[in-house]
Protein backbone atom coordinates (compact mmCIF):
# COMPACT_ATOMS: atom_id res chain seq x y z
CA UNK A 1 0.00 0.00 0.00
CA UNK A 2 2.44 2.59 -1.19
CA UNK A 3 0.74 4.50 -2.81
CA UNK A 4 -1.50 4.66 0.55
CA UNK A 5 -1.03 8.68 1.38
CA UNK A 6 -4.28 9.46 2.50
CA UNK A 7 -5.79 8.39 5.50
CA UNK A 8 -6.92 5.30 5.16
CA UNK A 9 -10.90 4.56 5.49
CA UNK A 10 -11.98 2.14 8.36
CA UNK A 11 -15.17 1.21 5.69
CA UNK A 12 -16.46 2.19 2.44
CA UNK A 13 -15.33 1.53 -0.82
CA UNK A 14 -12.55 2.37 -3.17
CA UNK A 15 -13.09 3.08 -6.52
CA UNK A 16 -9.86 1.74 -8.67
CA UNK A 17 -8.50 1.61 -12.59
CA UNK A 18 -10.19 4.46 -13.12
CA UNK A 19 -8.90 6.48 -16.18
CA UNK A 20 -7.02 9.22 -15.43
CA UNK A 21 -9.37 12.03 -15.56
CA UNK A 22 -12.20 10.19 -14.97
CA UNK A 23 -12.44 11.03 -11.13
CA UNK A 24 -14.54 13.77 -11.20
CA UNK A 25 -17.25 12.01 -13.09
CA UNK A 26 -17.13 8.96 -11.13
CA UNK A 27 -17.50 11.84 -8.43
CA UNK A 28 -20.87 12.89 -10.14
CA UNK A 29 -22.46 9.35 -11.00
CA UNK A 30 -22.18 9.33 -6.96
CA UNK A 31 -23.65 12.42 -6.16
CA UNK A 32 -20.68 13.83 -4.60
CA UNK A 33 -20.43 16.32 -3.11
CA UNK A 34 -23.43 15.64 -1.49
CA UNK A 35 -24.85 18.55 1.00
CA UNK A 36 -24.69 18.01 4.43
CA UNK A 37 -22.37 14.91 4.01
CA UNK A 38 -19.63 14.11 6.80
CA UNK A 39 -17.78 10.87 5.18
CA UNK A 40 -14.19 11.44 4.18
CA UNK A 41 -14.04 11.22 0.44
CA UNK A 42 -10.76 11.44 -1.20
CA UNK A 43 -9.30 11.77 -4.93
CA UNK A 44 -6.23 10.72 -6.34
CA UNK A 45 -5.53 11.88 -9.88
CA UNK A 46 -2.65 10.74 -12.34
CA UNK A 47 -1.64 8.33 -10.00
CA UNK A 48 1.25 5.96 -12.03
CA UNK A 49 -0.29 2.71 -12.56
CA UNK A 50 1.36 -0.54 -14.02
CA UNK A 51 -1.75 -1.69 -16.45
CA UNK A 52 -2.68 1.96 -17.31
CA UNK A 53 0.07 3.79 -17.21
CA UNK A 54 -2.01 7.19 -15.33
CA UNK A 55 -5.02 6.25 -13.47
CA UNK A 56 -7.71 7.85 -11.02
CA UNK A 57 -8.64 6.16 -7.67
CA UNK A 58 -11.92 7.51 -5.75
CA UNK A 59 -12.35 6.50 -2.35
CA UNK A 60 -15.64 6.84 -0.37
CA UNK A 61 -16.05 6.01 3.16
CA UNK A 62 -19.17 4.27 4.71
CA UNK A 63 -20.76 3.74 1.47
CA UNK A 64 -21.48 0.66 -0.88
CA UNK A 65 -22.80 0.80 -4.33
CA UNK A 66 -26.11 0.27 -5.57
CA UNK A 67 -25.80 -1.90 -8.89
CA UNK A 68 -26.68 1.34 -11.13
CA UNK A 69 -24.03 3.17 -9.97
CA UNK A 70 -21.83 0.33 -10.84
CA UNK A 71 -22.97 0.30 -14.04
CA UNK A 72 -22.87 3.98 -14.57
CA UNK A 73 -19.50 3.87 -13.91
CA UNK A 74 -19.02 0.72 -16.01
CA UNK A 75 -19.91 3.05 -19.18
CA UNK A 76 -17.15 5.80 -18.03
CA UNK A 77 -14.21 3.33 -16.78
CA UNK A 78 -14.82 0.10 -17.89
CA UNK A 79 -11.70 -1.25 -15.89
CA UNK A 80 -12.52 -0.16 -12.85
CA UNK A 81 -11.71 -2.51 -9.57
CA UNK A 82 -14.20 -1.94 -7.06
CA UNK A 83 -12.90 -2.97 -3.46
CA UNK A 84 -15.30 -3.11 -0.44
CA UNK A 85 -13.53 -2.13 2.42
CA UNK A 86 -14.25 -3.31 5.82
CA UNK A 87 -12.25 -2.61 9.28
CA UNK A 88 -9.27 -1.28 7.06
CA UNK A 89 -9.22 -4.21 5.08
CA UNK A 90 -10.03 -4.97 1.60
CA UNK A 91 -13.09 -8.07 1.87
CA UNK A 92 -14.06 -8.06 -1.28
CA UNK A 93 -12.59 -7.09 -4.69
CA UNK A 94 -14.39 -6.97 -8.12
CA UNK A 95 -13.96 -5.44 -12.05
CA UNK A 96 -16.77 -3.36 -13.24
CA UNK A 97 -19.13 -5.80 -15.87
CA UNK A 98 -21.77 -3.93 -17.87
CA UNK A 99 -24.75 -5.71 -18.11
CA UNK A 100 -26.26 -6.95 -21.43
CA UNK A 101 -28.70 -4.36 -21.24
CA UNK A 102 -28.67 -0.92 -19.19
CA UNK A 103 -31.80 0.78 -18.09
CA UNK A 104 -32.90 3.93 -16.93
CA UNK A 105 -29.38 4.93 -16.62
CA UNK A 106 -28.70 7.23 -19.96
CA UNK A 107 -30.83 9.41 -21.85
CA UNK A 108 -30.71 8.59 -25.16
CA UNK A 109 -29.55 11.51 -27.60
CA UNK A 110 -32.49 11.73 -30.21
CA UNK A 111 -34.56 13.78 -29.38
CA UNK A 112 -37.69 12.39 -31.07
CA UNK A 113 -36.94 8.83 -29.81
CA UNK A 114 -40.01 7.23 -28.09
CA UNK A 115 -38.22 6.81 -25.13
CA UNK A 116 -37.93 10.70 -24.83
CA UNK A 117 -41.43 11.68 -24.42
CA UNK A 118 -43.87 11.37 -21.66
CA UNK A 119 -44.47 7.36 -21.82
CA UNK A 120 -43.99 5.08 -18.59
CA UNK A 121 -40.90 3.61 -20.17
CA UNK A 122 -37.20 3.62 -18.70
CA UNK A 123 -34.65 4.57 -21.05
CA UNK A 124 -33.32 1.40 -22.48
CA UNK A 125 -29.76 0.55 -24.36
CA UNK A 126 -28.32 -2.45 -25.59
CA UNK A 127 -25.08 -3.49 -24.92
CA UNK A 128 -22.86 -3.95 -27.70
CA UNK A 129 -19.02 -3.35 -26.92
CA UNK A 130 -17.53 -3.69 -23.05
CA UNK A 131 -14.56 -1.67 -24.03
CA UNK A 132 -14.72 1.40 -25.03
CA UNK A 133 -18.44 1.06 -24.29
CA UNK A 134 -20.97 0.91 -26.87
CA UNK A 135 -24.84 1.01 -26.91
CA UNK A 136 -27.42 1.29 -29.19
CA UNK A 137 -30.95 2.50 -28.22
CA UNK A 138 -33.52 -0.41 -27.96
CA UNK A 139 -36.08 1.81 -29.33
CA UNK A 140 -34.22 4.20 -32.15
CA UNK A 141 -31.51 2.15 -32.69
CA UNK A 142 -29.14 5.62 -32.31
CA UNK A 143 -26.16 4.89 -30.97
CA UNK A 144 -24.94 7.71 -28.47
CA UNK A 145 -21.22 8.61 -29.10
CA UNK A 146 -20.76 10.65 -26.20
CA UNK A 147 -22.18 8.16 -23.21
CA UNK A 148 -21.01 10.12 -20.59
CA UNK A 149 -22.52 13.46 -21.44
CA UNK A 150 -25.66 10.82 -21.59
CA UNK A 151 -26.05 9.64 -18.05
CA UNK A 152 -28.72 10.63 -16.22
CA UNK B 1 -39.91 -20.55 -38.97
CA UNK B 2 -42.47 -19.42 -36.17
CA UNK B 3 -44.50 -16.47 -37.28
CA UNK B 4 -47.72 -16.95 -35.78
CA UNK B 5 -48.25 -13.97 -32.92
CA UNK B 6 -44.59 -12.18 -34.06
CA UNK B 7 -44.04 -8.30 -33.86
CA UNK B 8 -43.02 -7.20 -36.87
CA UNK B 9 -40.98 -4.40 -35.83
CA UNK B 10 -38.23 -4.19 -38.30
CA UNK B 11 -36.52 -6.20 -41.50
CA UNK B 12 -33.44 -6.58 -39.41
CA UNK B 13 -35.07 -9.38 -36.85
CA UNK B 14 -36.14 -11.79 -40.18
CA UNK B 15 -33.48 -13.97 -41.36
CA UNK B 16 -33.21 -14.51 -44.82
CA UNK B 17 -34.62 -17.40 -44.86
CA UNK B 18 -37.95 -16.11 -43.02
CA UNK B 19 -37.87 -12.86 -45.71
CA UNK B 20 -38.35 -15.67 -48.79
CA UNK B 21 -40.77 -17.15 -46.64
CA UNK B 22 -42.85 -14.19 -46.46
CA UNK B 23 -42.86 -13.77 -50.04
CA UNK B 24 -43.05 -17.25 -51.44
CA UNK B 25 -46.59 -16.79 -49.42
CA UNK B 26 -47.51 -13.48 -50.45
CA UNK B 27 -46.95 -14.96 -53.95
CA UNK B 28 -50.07 -17.32 -53.26
CA UNK B 29 -52.45 -14.27 -52.76
CA UNK B 30 -52.32 -12.64 -55.94
CA UNK B 31 -55.40 -13.79 -57.21
CA UNK B 32 -57.08 -12.85 -53.70
CA UNK B 33 -55.43 -9.79 -54.19
CA UNK B 34 -56.81 -9.44 -57.77
CA UNK B 35 -60.72 -10.16 -56.49
CA UNK B 36 -60.58 -13.27 -58.34
CA UNK B 37 -60.82 -15.48 -55.26
CA UNK B 38 -62.33 -14.83 -52.07
CA UNK B 39 -60.91 -15.87 -48.98
CA UNK B 40 -62.23 -16.05 -45.14
CA UNK B 41 -59.12 -16.81 -43.83
CA UNK B 42 -59.02 -14.00 -40.75
CA UNK B 43 -62.88 -14.12 -40.19
CA UNK B 44 -63.58 -12.83 -36.97
CA UNK B 45 -60.26 -11.42 -36.21
CA UNK B 46 -60.05 -7.21 -35.94
CA UNK B 47 -56.99 -4.99 -37.24
CA UNK B 48 -56.39 -1.95 -35.32
CA UNK B 49 -54.95 0.75 -37.74
CA UNK B 50 -52.91 3.12 -35.83
CA UNK B 51 -51.81 6.42 -37.92
CA UNK B 52 -50.51 8.97 -35.71
CA UNK B 53 -48.85 10.31 -39.20
CA UNK B 54 -50.77 10.76 -42.56
CA UNK B 55 -50.38 8.01 -44.96
CA UNK B 56 -53.29 7.02 -47.49
CA UNK B 57 -51.02 3.98 -49.18
CA UNK B 58 -49.81 2.07 -46.47
CA UNK B 59 -53.04 2.60 -44.48
CA UNK B 60 -55.47 1.33 -47.44
CA UNK B 61 -53.02 -1.42 -48.62
CA UNK B 62 -53.32 -2.63 -45.05
CA UNK B 63 -56.87 -2.40 -44.71
CA UNK B 64 -57.10 -3.75 -48.12
CA UNK B 65 -54.94 -7.15 -46.82
CA UNK B 66 -57.12 -7.44 -44.22
CA UNK B 67 -60.21 -7.33 -45.95
CA UNK B 68 -59.36 -9.40 -48.44
CA UNK B 69 -58.46 -12.07 -46.05
CA UNK B 70 -62.05 -12.20 -44.76
CA UNK B 71 -61.20 -10.09 -41.77
CA UNK B 72 -62.03 -6.24 -40.52
CA UNK B 73 -60.73 -3.17 -39.02
CA UNK B 74 -60.99 -0.54 -36.89
CA UNK B 75 -59.02 2.61 -37.06
CA UNK B 76 -58.16 5.84 -36.31
CA UNK B 77 -56.30 8.59 -38.31
CA UNK B 78 -54.87 11.13 -35.88
CA UNK B 79 -52.68 13.25 -37.49
CA UNK B 80 -53.17 16.12 -35.25
CA UNK B 81 -52.44 14.16 -32.90
CA UNK B 82 -55.40 14.79 -31.12
CA UNK B 83 -55.21 12.03 -28.07
CA UNK B 84 -51.81 13.82 -27.39
CA UNK B 85 -53.03 17.01 -26.87
CA UNK B 86 -55.47 14.84 -24.33
CA UNK B 87 -52.29 14.06 -22.89
CA UNK B 88 -53.24 10.20 -23.51
CA UNK B 89 -50.03 8.36 -23.92
CA UNK B 90 -49.34 6.23 -26.60
CA UNK B 91 -48.79 3.13 -24.68
CA UNK B 92 -52.25 3.69 -23.05
CA UNK B 93 -53.81 4.10 -26.79
CA UNK B 94 -52.09 0.77 -27.73
CA UNK B 95 -53.42 -0.96 -24.46
CA UNK B 96 -56.93 0.26 -25.69
CA UNK B 97 -56.36 -0.82 -29.31
CA UNK B 98 -54.89 -4.24 -28.15
CA UNK B 99 -58.52 -4.93 -25.65
CA UNK B 100 -60.20 -4.61 -28.97
CA UNK B 101 -58.41 -6.20 -31.82
CA UNK B 102 -56.16 -9.13 -32.86
CA UNK B 103 -53.72 -7.32 -34.86
CA UNK B 104 -52.41 -3.43 -34.42
CA UNK B 105 -50.82 -2.03 -37.21
CA UNK B 106 -49.22 1.60 -36.19
CA UNK B 107 -47.68 4.11 -38.17
CA UNK B 108 -46.21 6.92 -35.75
CA UNK B 109 -43.68 10.00 -36.18
CA UNK B 110 -41.36 9.24 -33.33
CA UNK B 111 -38.55 6.67 -34.22
CA UNK B 112 -38.77 3.37 -31.30
CA UNK B 113 -42.79 3.92 -31.37
CA UNK B 114 -43.56 0.52 -32.86
CA UNK B 115 -41.12 -1.01 -30.26
CA UNK B 116 -43.06 0.37 -27.53
CA UNK B 117 -46.30 -0.70 -29.12
CA UNK B 118 -44.82 -4.34 -28.75
CA UNK B 119 -43.77 -4.03 -25.37
CA UNK B 120 -47.26 -3.14 -23.90
CA UNK B 121 -49.67 -4.81 -26.55
CA UNK B 122 -50.41 -8.61 -25.89
CA UNK B 123 -51.31 -9.08 -29.89
CA UNK B 124 -48.83 -8.54 -32.82
CA UNK B 125 -47.43 -5.24 -33.06
CA UNK B 126 -46.92 -3.89 -37.06
CA UNK B 127 -44.45 -1.08 -37.90
CA UNK B 128 -45.91 0.44 -40.60
CA UNK B 129 -43.45 3.46 -40.07
CA UNK B 130 -42.11 5.05 -37.12
CA UNK B 131 -40.33 8.25 -38.03
CA UNK B 132 -37.38 7.94 -39.51
CA UNK B 133 -36.70 4.73 -37.75
CA UNK B 134 -38.36 1.85 -39.86
CA UNK B 135 -41.07 0.35 -42.41
CA UNK B 136 -40.63 -2.78 -42.79
CA UNK B 137 -43.88 -4.05 -44.99
CA UNK B 138 -42.38 -1.38 -47.59
CA UNK B 139 -38.99 -3.26 -47.81
CA UNK B 140 -40.66 -7.01 -48.07
CA UNK B 141 -42.78 -5.42 -50.85
CA UNK B 142 -39.81 -4.14 -52.43
CA UNK B 143 -37.99 -7.32 -51.47
CA UNK B 144 -40.85 -9.13 -53.52
CA UNK B 145 -41.00 -7.14 -56.70
CA UNK B 146 -37.32 -7.27 -57.36
CA UNK B 147 -37.65 -10.62 -57.04
CA UNK B 148 -40.68 -11.26 -58.97
CA UNK B 149 -39.18 -8.93 -61.72
CA UNK B 150 -35.91 -10.07 -61.73
CA UNK B 151 -36.10 -13.89 -60.23
CA UNK B 152 -32.62 -13.12 -58.31
CA UNK B 153 -31.30 -10.73 -56.18
CA UNK B 154 -28.16 -11.82 -55.79
CA UNK B 155 -25.53 -10.34 -58.04
CA UNK B 156 -27.85 -7.87 -59.27
CA UNK B 157 -26.75 -4.54 -59.58
CA UNK B 158 -28.97 -2.10 -57.98
CA UNK B 159 -28.47 1.83 -57.85
CA UNK B 160 -30.35 3.75 -54.98
CA UNK B 161 -31.23 7.35 -56.20
CA UNK B 162 -32.26 10.19 -54.13
CA UNK B 163 -32.72 11.76 -50.31
CA UNK B 164 -30.33 8.57 -48.94
CA UNK B 165 -29.96 10.29 -45.77
CA UNK B 166 -33.32 11.02 -44.11
CA UNK B 167 -35.23 8.69 -46.72
CA UNK B 168 -37.29 6.12 -44.49
CA UNK B 169 -37.24 3.32 -46.67
CA UNK B 170 -33.64 3.10 -48.21
CA UNK B 171 -32.02 2.44 -44.98
CA UNK B 172 -33.63 -0.89 -44.29
CA UNK B 173 -33.94 -1.43 -47.78
CA UNK B 174 -29.83 -1.06 -48.27
CA UNK B 175 -29.65 -3.41 -45.19
CA UNK B 176 -31.98 -6.39 -46.61
CA UNK B 177 -30.28 -6.00 -50.11
CA UNK B 178 -26.99 -6.27 -48.85
CA UNK B 179 -28.06 -9.33 -47.20
CA UNK B 180 -29.14 -10.88 -50.10
CA UNK B 181 -25.83 -10.22 -51.75
CA UNK B 182 -26.65 -7.24 -53.97
CA UNK B 183 -23.93 -4.88 -55.93
CA UNK B 184 -24.74 -1.49 -54.76
CA UNK B 185 -24.43 1.94 -55.65
CA UNK B 186 -25.90 4.88 -53.87
CA UNK B 187 -26.16 8.24 -55.72
CA UNK B 188 -27.33 11.47 -54.13
CA UNK B 189 -26.39 14.25 -53.54
CA UNK B 190 -23.72 15.06 -50.85
CA UNK B 191 -25.55 16.50 -48.52
CA UNK B 192 -28.17 13.50 -48.59
CA UNK B 193 -25.62 10.45 -48.76
CA UNK B 194 -26.49 7.45 -47.03
CA UNK B 195 -25.33 7.93 -43.53
CA UNK B 196 -22.26 6.02 -42.43
CA UNK B 197 -23.74 3.71 -40.40
CA UNK B 198 -25.89 1.85 -43.23
CA UNK B 199 -22.64 1.78 -44.95
CA UNK B 200 -20.66 0.33 -42.36
CA UNK B 201 -23.38 -2.14 -41.78
CA UNK B 202 -23.89 -3.49 -45.72
CA UNK B 203 -20.16 -4.09 -45.40
CA UNK B 204 -20.83 -6.05 -42.39
CA UNK B 205 -22.99 -8.32 -44.70
CA UNK B 206 -20.00 -8.56 -46.94
CA UNK B 207 -21.33 -6.17 -49.65
CA UNK B 208 -19.13 -3.33 -50.95
CA UNK B 209 -21.51 -0.63 -51.69
CA UNK B 210 -20.34 2.31 -54.32
CA UNK B 211 -21.34 6.10 -53.41
CA UNK B 212 -21.27 8.51 -56.07
CA UNK B 213 -23.06 11.57 -56.99
CA UNK B 214 -23.66 11.53 -60.87
CA UNK B 215 -26.03 9.26 -62.44
CA UNK B 216 -25.68 9.45 -65.70
CA UNK B 217 -22.59 6.80 -65.07
CA UNK B 218 -24.19 4.52 -62.33
CA UNK B 219 -27.30 4.00 -64.26
CA UNK B 220 -25.09 2.44 -67.43
CA UNK B 221 -24.76 -1.69 -65.78
CA UNK B 222 -28.08 -1.14 -63.98
CA UNK B 223 -30.78 -3.66 -63.39
CA UNK B 224 -32.69 -1.93 -60.76
CA UNK B 225 -32.91 1.92 -60.36
CA UNK B 226 -34.79 2.19 -57.29
CA UNK B 227 -35.59 6.25 -56.85
CA UNK B 228 -36.89 7.79 -53.87
CA UNK B 229 -38.16 11.80 -53.31
CA UNK B 230 -36.22 14.81 -52.64
CA UNK B 231 -37.98 16.88 -50.50
CA UNK B 232 -37.27 20.51 -50.96
CA UNK B 233 -38.02 21.82 -47.40
CA UNK B 234 -33.61 19.88 -46.99
CA UNK B 235 -32.44 22.71 -49.43
CA UNK B 236 -32.05 26.01 -47.64
CA UNK B 237 -31.01 27.66 -51.15
CA UNK B 238 -34.05 26.39 -53.66
CA UNK B 239 -31.28 27.37 -56.54
CA UNK B 240 -29.21 24.31 -55.03
CA UNK B 241 -32.59 22.00 -55.02
CA UNK B 242 -33.43 22.93 -58.81
CA UNK B 243 -30.06 21.56 -59.57
CA UNK B 244 -30.08 18.79 -57.74
CA UNK B 245 -33.98 17.75 -58.95
CA UNK B 246 -33.17 18.64 -62.30
CA UNK B 247 -29.75 15.77 -62.42
CA UNK B 248 -32.07 13.33 -60.87
CA UNK B 249 -34.89 13.46 -63.10
CA UNK B 250 -35.85 10.21 -64.92
CA UNK B 251 -36.64 10.85 -67.59
CA UNK B 252 -36.81 8.75 -71.25
CA UNK B 253 -33.52 10.23 -72.07
CA UNK B 254 -32.02 8.98 -69.08
CA UNK B 255 -33.41 6.10 -70.03
CA UNK B 256 -31.13 5.27 -73.24
CA UNK B 257 -28.15 5.13 -71.35
CA UNK B 258 -29.78 2.26 -69.28
CA UNK B 259 -30.19 -1.42 -69.69
CA UNK B 260 -33.38 -2.68 -71.77
CA UNK B 261 -34.75 -4.61 -68.70
CA UNK B 262 -33.39 -2.51 -66.05
CA UNK B 263 -36.70 -2.04 -63.36
CA UNK B 264 -37.16 1.96 -61.91
CA UNK B 265 -39.17 1.77 -58.67
CA UNK B 266 -40.40 4.23 -56.45
CA UNK B 267 -42.32 4.06 -53.14
CA UNK B 268 -44.78 6.46 -54.48
CA UNK B 269 -45.84 9.32 -54.02
CA UNK B 270 -43.63 10.52 -56.84
CA UNK B 271 -43.37 14.45 -57.22
CA UNK B 272 -41.11 15.44 -60.47
CA UNK B 273 -38.13 12.60 -59.84
CA UNK B 274 -39.62 10.72 -62.35
CA UNK B 275 -41.42 12.12 -65.34
CA UNK B 276 -44.89 10.86 -66.76
CA UNK B 277 -43.66 9.77 -69.84
CA UNK B 278 -41.65 6.73 -68.20
CA UNK B 279 -44.66 5.46 -66.94
CA UNK B 280 -45.83 3.64 -70.40
CA UNK B 281 -42.29 2.00 -70.96
CA UNK B 282 -41.27 -1.64 -69.62
CA UNK B 283 -39.02 0.35 -67.21
CA UNK B 284 -41.78 1.72 -65.24
CA UNK B 285 -42.74 -0.90 -62.06
CA UNK B 286 -43.82 1.59 -59.31
CA UNK B 287 -47.69 0.71 -60.11
CA UNK B 288 -46.55 -3.08 -59.51
CA UNK B 289 -44.88 -2.26 -57.15
CA UNK B 290 -47.79 -0.73 -55.04
CA UNK B 291 -50.17 -3.82 -55.51
CA UNK B 292 -47.26 -5.91 -54.26
CA UNK B 293 -47.66 -4.24 -50.88
CA UNK B 294 -51.12 -5.59 -50.50
CA UNK B 295 -49.73 -8.88 -50.85
CA UNK B 296 -46.91 -9.06 -48.57
CA UNK B 297 -49.46 -7.44 -45.99
CA UNK B 298 -51.47 -9.92 -46.87
CA UNK B 299 -49.01 -12.64 -45.90
CA UNK B 300 -47.67 -10.66 -42.46
CA UNK B 301 -51.51 -10.91 -41.62
CA UNK B 302 -52.13 -14.52 -42.35
CA UNK B 303 -48.72 -15.79 -40.74
CA UNK B 304 -49.03 -13.91 -37.55
CA UNK B 305 -52.44 -13.79 -37.07
CA UNK B 306 -52.44 -17.87 -37.74
CA UNK B 307 -54.87 -17.66 -40.17
CA UNK B 308 -56.41 -20.61 -41.52
CA UNK B 309 -55.25 -22.58 -45.07
CA UNK B 310 -57.87 -24.46 -47.53
N1 LIG C 1 -8.38 0.93 4.36
C1 LIG C 1 -8.17 1.48 3.18
N2 LIG C 1 -8.43 2.80 3.02
C2 LIG C 1 -8.26 3.40 1.81
N3 LIG C 1 -7.84 2.75 0.70
C3 LIG C 1 -7.58 1.43 0.79
C4 LIG C 1 -7.73 0.73 2.03
N4 LIG C 1 -7.40 -0.57 1.80
C5 LIG C 1 -7.04 -0.67 0.49
N5 LIG C 1 -7.15 0.54 -0.12
C6 LIG C 1 -6.95 0.86 -1.57
O1 LIG C 1 -7.81 0.00 -2.32
C7 LIG C 1 -7.16 -0.40 -3.52
C8 LIG C 1 -7.14 -1.92 -3.57
O2 LIG C 1 -6.37 -2.41 -2.54
P1 LIG C 1 -5.52 -3.75 -2.63
O3 LIG C 1 -6.41 -4.87 -2.97
O4 LIG C 1 -4.73 -3.87 -1.37
O5 LIG C 1 -4.46 -3.37 -3.76
P2 LIG C 1 -4.34 -3.81 -5.32
O6 LIG C 1 -5.69 -3.79 -5.91
O7 LIG C 1 -3.47 -2.70 -5.84
O8 LIG C 1 -3.69 -5.14 -5.28
C9 LIG C 1 -5.78 0.22 -3.49
O9 LIG C 1 -5.84 1.41 -4.29
C10 LIG C 1 -5.54 0.55 -2.04
O10 LIG C 1 -4.70 1.71 -1.92
MG1 LIG D 1 -46.14 -7.64 -27.40
ZN1 LIG E 1 -33.50 6.24 -28.63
Amino acid sequence: MKELRVQPIKNGTVIDHIPAGMALKVLHILGIPHKGAESIVSVAMNVRSKIMGKKDIVKVEDRELEPKEVDKIALIAPRATINIIRDYEVVEKHRVKLPKEVIGILKCPNPTCISNSNEPIESRFIVINDNPPRLRCYYCEREPDDIASRII
Amino acid sequence: MEFRNRDIISIKDFSKEEILHIIKTAKKFIPFAEGKKYSDALRGKILSSLFFEPSTRTRLSFESAMHRLGGSVIGVVETTTSSVKKGETLSDTVRMADAYSDVIVLRHSQEGAARLAAEFAEHPVINAGDGAGHHPTQCLLDLFTILNEKKRIEGLNIVLLGDLKYGRTVHSLAYALALFGANLTFVSPKTLEMPKEVVKECKNLGAKPKSTTVLEKAIKDADVLYVTRIQKERFPDPEEYNKVASSYRVDLSLLSKAKRNMIVMHPLPRVTEIAPEVDKTPHAVYFKQAFNGILVRMAILHLILGGKTR
